[in-house]
């Protein structure tokens, strides 16, 4: 136990050159891209005088070379102040924060069904091998991994919410209704539904595969020979033995892929309205809102960290080979 | 005589079409009795694995199976059983230990569940009754603090443990058959030497009838009261122990036992060449460094010194862990030593640089032990043996003219310089690898365990090469094997090695006959089959 303890002591330390450097590319690669806040401010306001615009400039500090930018940029981070967001008047560590939960609904919510279903479909595909059963979910991953993420989103909008009225077309939640309690889980859950099932469904048609992939590698393994020579019946060899191992490379995948997650969510949340940091991060990349995007992209990394780190443990847990070093 | 435990009569296994041959076993018939251990001896591709598999009902069905004949047990055909009838038969009635036991036990699961679950299927026993049975049996096999070895995954246990908790969980039954399939050939010769002592004993505790399937006739000559010889799927020859062993009849039979390397000694002139490569104190420690952690340290080499004479062959021995891969591939260079001196010719070669070393890196060369994985499958033969000397400048054409030269010196035809790996055989691709080595001009060779994947026949024919060779271009050789059979047949002086360290060195007669160190004692009595004189055969011109 201790040694898990320091062990996860030692991945925070080692997190902290990483999130440095993340900090340092991201807002150097922003300073690569043309245009900054104040050319959106004059271009919205529909005129205004280089003298403006200089103004704006040193008001937003954007008139300093561009490494002392950087430096105090950085300055600020250390101390944990991320800036503010001119376009939404407000501190940026706030409003990403709030944003923050709608997204980590949406991605739980994508990942449990992803996984779950996922291996429960290559379950099945695995132990009917060549069956139509098989063929079925076979065929049906091939199409979900092959169609894009956008067009499956404005679809199910067509189709579920349009034609049929089953599902909300876009939001979070049912503002007007002032839910409170179950009700407004309810109501969420409800808003929940068309977001997370576009974003799932590729996840899912990849881990439907590898997970057939898998059952079907470990079924050839020595081990499962033995455990017909012990006499246990087919199902009892696929449960408590086949099954086990081949979970491994599954959930490998999903830890590496959460953090591509991150970047599908900006597609879905923007075609479904959903408020969270996907939709931020397209706002305020439009905006120039250049303080709230690395604020996000930050926070995304911090993301991504903690799910490795997961990851990581509840793979010592699975597999008693690997030891947490 | 009552009747047998087992009655195979005139088994089949079918293999599916396309396949080299239509049965992998063919018409095979014998009898197994309580208490006895019949051995069912072949080469690689003889049938006797799938014989195995067919009693236990465990061929991957449907595209081997069991097409006709009989296995009569207990007064009924086990091949027309009902699937479900035979099931519960596997475990209870009939068991099964494997060759690999890393592979063959689950590695997610423990030790003491896996044992466990063949009582989950096979009684009714309470969770505590079945953990004491678990238990009883873990100490029956000798394990060391049972509780502890219950509550182990595979990988925290040695090779000679997880196989006798696979014998645990094959025995846990009493069964009356234990069909064992190839047992000890993935064991140090120690540890084999134990296991096969613990199965003989526990099968004459519980009278069961055990079919040993192996391709070492040492181990043949330890176990077996009969055997059976198999060749490409057929019986050759089947009788006592001792008339096999001792009286062969069959050619095939008599041509494995003639390949069977001797222990006694092959004298050869004793060599007064110059040393070439005198080796000091080489060592080497792998280290597990963590960031805040203690790493862990590990000894494979610690002051290893021993010296080569031009044209002397020098048998380093030990088993798996001993170090002397590590050793071997420090002289190569393809490891960098931590300490030491690697002295070829005056030119210390230890602490050289990449590229410091490259004008002499083609003097020692090396022929690795796994002919199949040494070999890269993309490339035609030709231009495996050619890269070394292009690497080194000479002209394509030269190199392959040599290329061809060299497939004729070991036992090839030129023309194969065109195919692919794939193509060969194992004995084949291991003369390759000693082609590509010499196609550098050698003076040291350096070969890691070269025939310990081959049969026993192809085994021979590799090592008399081998020995040709050295002798016509005058090479010195570094060989590493845990083979002491085979380390008796081709070495002129032998360094013992354990766990890092040299244990013993001298000439291969001294080290035989008067062994000065117990490690080297305890390997020479563990040889399997060391009491048995292997009869002298005459050839029979039939062969």
């Amino acid at each position: 136990m201790s040694g898990r303890i320091a062990f996860i002591l030692r991945r925070f330390l080692q997190a902290i050159p990483i999130l440095l450097a993340i900090i340092i590319i991201n807002f150097l690669l922003l300073k690569l891209a043309p245009g900054d806040a104040a050319d959106v401010l004059a271009g919205e306001a529909g005129s205004a005088t280089p003298e403006y615009m200089a103004e704006l400039r040193a008001k937003f500090g954007l008139d300093k070379p561009v490494p002392v930018q950087l430096a105090q940029y950085v300055g600020r981070v250390l101390m944990l102040d991320f800036g503010y967001s001119f376009r939404h008047d407000m501190p940026v560590a706030q409003l990403v924060i709030d944003r923050l939960g709608p997204t980590l609904i949406l991605m739980v919510t994508t990942i449990l069904l992803a996984v779950g279903f996922g291996i429960l479909l290559g379950l099945l595909a695995a132990t009917g091998l060549n069956t139509w059963r098989d063929n079925v979910i076979s065929i049906l991953a091939l199409v979900s991994y092959a169609t894009p993420l956008f067009w499956v989103g404005l679809m199910l909008i067509v189709v579920f919410s349009i034609n049929l009225g089953w599902f909300p077309t876009s939001g979070m939640e049912t503002i007007a209704a002032f839910h409170t309690g179950w009700a407004r889980v309810l109501d969420i859950a409800h808003h929940l539904v068309l977001p997370a099932i576009t974003l799932s469904l590729f996840y899912l048609a990849l881990y439907t595969r590898l997970m057939r992939a898998s059952m079907l590698e470990q079924a050839g393994m020595d081990y499962v020979i033995t455990a017909r020579a012990k006499g246990l019946s087919e199902r009892r060899i696929t449960f408590r033995h086949v099954l086990r191992n081949a979970l491994l490379p599954v959930v490998t995948m999903a830890g590496v892929q959460v953090s591509s997650l991150i970047g599908g969510s900006v597609i879905v949340e923007t075609v479904f309205g959903w408020p969270g940091l996907g939709q931020l991060a397209f706002e305020s990349l439009f905006a120039r809102d250049l303080n709230l995007l690395m604020g996000i992209f930050f926070l995304s990394a911090v993301l991504v960290l903690i799910v490795n780190l997961i990851v990581d443990i509840l793979y010592t847990l699975l597999d008693p080979r690997i030891e947490l070093k | 005589m009552t009747a047998p435990l087992v009655d195979i009569r005139n088994l089949h296994v079918a293999l599916p079409d396309g396949a080299d041959r239509p049965y992998a076993v063919e018409d095979l018939s014998m009898t197994l009795n309580a208490g006895e251990i019949v051995c069912v001896v072949g080469e690689s591709g003889s049938g006797k694995s799938l014989t195995a598999r067919a009693m236990m009902g465990l061929l991957p069905e449907p595209r081997v199976r069991a097409s006709a004949g009989q296995i009569i047990f207990g007064g009924r055909d086990l091949l027309q059983l009902p699937k479900h009838e035979r099931r519960l038969l596997c475990g209870e009635q009939l068991s099964m230990i494997f060759q690999e036991p890393m592979t063959a036990l689950n590695p997610l699961m423990t030790v003491g569940r896996q044992i466990e679950e063949v009582l989950i299927v096979h009684t009714s026993l309470s969770a505590a009754e079945r953990m004491e049975r678990v238990l009883a049996l873990l100490a029956e096999v000798h394990l060391p603090d049972p509780p502890r070895i219950a509550a182990s995954y595979p990988h925290q246990l040695s090779g000679g443990q997880r196989q006798r908790a696979m014998i645990a969980m094959a025995l846990i039954m009493d069964p009356k058959v234990l069909v064992a399939d190839e047992p000890t050939t993935a064991l140090d010769v120690t540890t084999q030497a134990q296991i096969l002592k613990l199965i003989r004993e526990l099968q004459h505790l519980h009278g069961t009838g055990v079919m040993f399937i192996t391709h070492d006739f040492g181990v043949v000559a330890e176990v077996a009261d009969r055997i059976l010889v198999m060749q490409h799927g057929k019986v050759v020859e089947t009788g006592t122990a001792d008339q096999i062993l001792n009286r062969p009849e069959a050619p095939y039979t008599r041509a494995l036992i003639r390949a069977i390397p001797s222990l006694t000694p092959r004298s050869r002139t004793p060599i007064e060449g110059v040393p070439i490569l005198k080796v000091e104190d080489l060592d080497k420690t792998y280290r597990q460094s963590g960031l805040l952690a203690k790493g862990r340290e590990v000894h494979a080499a610690k002051d290893v010194s021993f010296t080569l004479k031009r044209g002397e062959t020098i048998g380093i021995v030990g088993e798996s862990g001993s170090g002397k891969s590590t050793v071997a591939r420090m002289i190569v260079r393809l490891l960098q030593p931590d300490g030491g001196r690697i002295d070829l010719h005056g030119i210390d070669l230890a602490p050289l640089s990449k590229r410091q070393l490259k004008p002499h890196r083609r003097r020692v060369q090396m022929v690795f032990q796994d002919p199949y994985a040494s070999l890269n499958p993309r490339r035609k033969i030709g231009e495996i043996i050619c890269e070394g000397p292009v690497a080194n400048g000479v002209p394509k054409s030269k190199a392959m003219a040599r290329a061809r030269e060299l497939l004729g010196l070991v036992g090839l035809k030129p023309e194969v310089a065109e195919r692919f790996p794939h193509e060969f055989s194992g004995g084949q691709r291991q003369r390759i690898g000693l082609a590509r080595a010499l196609a550098m001009d050698p003076e040291v060779l350096v070969a890691d365990e070269p025939v310990s994947a081959l049969d026993v026949s192809v085994q021979a024919q590799v090592l008399e090469l081998l020995a040709e060779i050295r002798d016509r271009l005058g090479l010195s050789v570094v060989f590493i094997t845990h083979d002491l059979r085979v380390a008796a047949q081709v070495c002129d002086t032998i360094v013992v090695m354990s766990k890092g360290e040299v244990v013993e060195h001298g000439t291969l007669a001294e080290v035989f006959a008067d062994p000065k160190h117990a490690y080297t004692r305890e390997l020479l009595a563990s040889i399997p089959g060391k009491d048995w004189q292997i009869p002298e055969l005459a050839e029979a011109g039939a062969v």
